[in-house]
């Protein structure tokens, strides 16, 4: 099994959302995140007052899934994040040692169909 | 009993209660929306309790200090202690046709939210139980005498200087007050390192826009009729807070920033501050020019301060300060008697004299707010100490002080 974790730009939550679950993604955990990267920051006057935001809002999103689904789900992140601006994310995928669906005690893949 | 005019009445006690509503909730949404979000709850205290605590004091001793039978032209002596002799009757002396006591209530809301204002000075920092103290002793030996000499039979008032409704009395007062509290206070911890952004900017824009709604209780009241002057003084506030607004706007905008809703509505403020001395003395068109000068002259003032280095948190140097001194020479400029019979002309209309006359009624209240403000937290911060310690400060002021919170998420 593997893991996706995607960071994103915010306003594409809901494309990525449609776009993994037509490919069979059945289930997401969604975070709001602040980060930087090559991105950097921006400024924010009040009265005059000049400050540098740092840390820019993002949406983390993580799935887990077989194997074989891997490279569709990726597909279709970098489909529907992808702006071509600076600041459109990452993706990092790790593997999954296990998995376990609480209510059914069910394991592996069984746990995240 | 002598003859009440209901009209005249119900406008003075209608127009208290506006101006109540420029304290509570106006000021505190106002200042709550612009500090962190963990001094959301303090900041609102500081002008909850200062309703407390003036509220009773005007009754015991505050009024007759300063509309009190006078002495020397300083100050209002202590016949009407706990509103002796203060009741529903006129005092044709003060105001004919309304209770005594509708006039009294009138001035205790002037006298409540002045102190309020002087807080954005030194947000975020004040130690609770030393702001209680301050805030007595500042509205007894500044407000009162203040109030006193421009309104209650003092020495200002009878030199000529023409304050129609308080803009030496609250905003110069509370400016330069302000001003004396941010140095003797200090800068906030991190104070040009860490970013401190407003926390709730709606908060702050209602709070601006019920100030400039109770602003005509302020001005039009000040009236003390449901009168010509009345309506004069409502449309005069309204313009210049119009045009204060847009000038703000655009002169950011000009400059090489973005328009900005805080720019916008601190400019609103900005033109109420400038139109209070003027309003019942200048025409509308008057008013715009009022207006606008006001809102230049605070935009500047309040870029100038982030260069000078002094942390006035929420700009009530640049605002109330500065916009009470430039609508108190302005009224100096722009007064007519073809407004006001019962004013006087200003330089524009043929009476340098004026200008004079206001000059040093805004640098005797500037001198004096200063000094005394200086004196009272010099002895406050050898005694009971100002500030926070550093972990307070750092865990904020509804935290540290009053042991809750404003948002538990």
């Amino acid at each position: 099994m593997k893991k996706i974790e995607a960071i994103i730009k915010p306003f594409r939550l809901d494309e990525v959302k449609q776009a993994l679950t037509a490919v069979g993604v059945s289930g997401m955990t969604v975070s709001e995140v602040k980060g930087f990267g090559r991105q950097k920051g921006h400024t924010e006057l009040y009265r005059g007052a000049e400050y540098t935001v740092d840390f820019l809002p993002k949406v983390k999103i993580e799935v887990l899934l077989p194997e074989e689904l891997l490279s569709s789900a990726v597909d279709a992140i970098l489909e529907s994040a992808q702006t071509g601006k600076i600041g459109d994310g990452k993706i990092f995928v790790t593997t999954v040692d296990e998995v376990i669906r609480i209510r059914t005690n069910e394991r592996g893949d069984e746990a995240i169909r | 009993m002598a003859q009440i005019n209901s009209g005249d009445t119900a406008w003075i006690l209608t127009c208290s209660a506006l101006v109540l509503m420029m304290t509570i909730p106006g000021l505190f949404l106002f200042y709550g929306g612009l500090v962190r979000s963990k001094n959301v709850l303090g900041t609102i205290m500081q002008s909850l309790v200062v309703v407390g605590l003036i509220s009773i004091m005007w009754v015991l001793w505050g009024y007759t200090l300063a509309f009190g039978p006078d002495v020397g032209g300083l100050i209002g002596n202590l016949d009407w202690f706990a509103l002796n002799g203060v009741g529903a009757e006129p005092n044709p002396d003060l105001v004919a046709g309304v209770p005594h006591l509708a006039f009294m209530v009138f001035q205790m809301m002037f006298a409540i939210i002045t102190p309020a204002l002087i807080t954005g000075a030194f947000a975020e920092r004040a130690k609770f139980s030393t702001f209680i103290v301050f805030v007595l002793l500042w509205s007894t030996f500044i407000y009162a005498p203040l109030c006193h000499w421009v309104w209650g039979g003092g020495w200002m008032g009878a030199m000529g200087a023409l304050d129609f409704a308080g803009g030496t009395v609250v905003h110069i007062s509370s400016g330069i007050s302000a001003l004396a509290a941010a140095m003797v206070y200090g800068a906030r911890r991190g104070y040009g390192r860490d970013a401190m952004m407003p926390h709730n900017l709606p908060f702050s824009v209602i709070g601006a826009s019920l100030l400039w709604v109770g602003w005509f209780g302020f001005n039009a009241g000040s009236a003390l009729a449901a009168d010509g002057l009345a309506a004069v003084a409502f449309v005069t506030t309204n313009t210049a807070a119009a045009a204060a607004a847009l000038a703000w706007m655009f002169t950011e905008w000009a400059t090489g920033g973005k328009p900005t809703l805080l720019g916008a509505a601190t400019g609103a403020v900005a033109g109420l501050v400038s139109i209070t001395p003027a309003a019942g003395f200048v025409s509308p068109v008057s008013a715009i020019f009022i207006g606008v000068g006001g809102g230049v002259l605070c935009y500047a003032a309040c870029n100038l301060k982030a260069r000078l280095g002094y942390d006035d948190s929420l700009d009530v140097v640049g605002v109330h300060g500065v916009g009470g001194i430039w609508g108190a020479l302005a009224t100096g400029l722009f007064a007519s008697t073809l407004v006001n019979s019962g004013g006087a002309d200003g330089l524009f209309f043929g009476n340098p004299g004026q200008l004079w006359i206001q000059f040093v009624g805004v640098a005797a209240t500037m001198v004096f707010a200063f000094v005394g403000t200086l004196v009272i937290l010099g002895i406050l911060n050898a005694t009971m100490g100002l500030r926070l310690t550093d972990d307070e400060e750092q865990m904020g002021l509804d935290l540290s002080q009053h042991e809750e919170r404003g948002y538990t998420w």
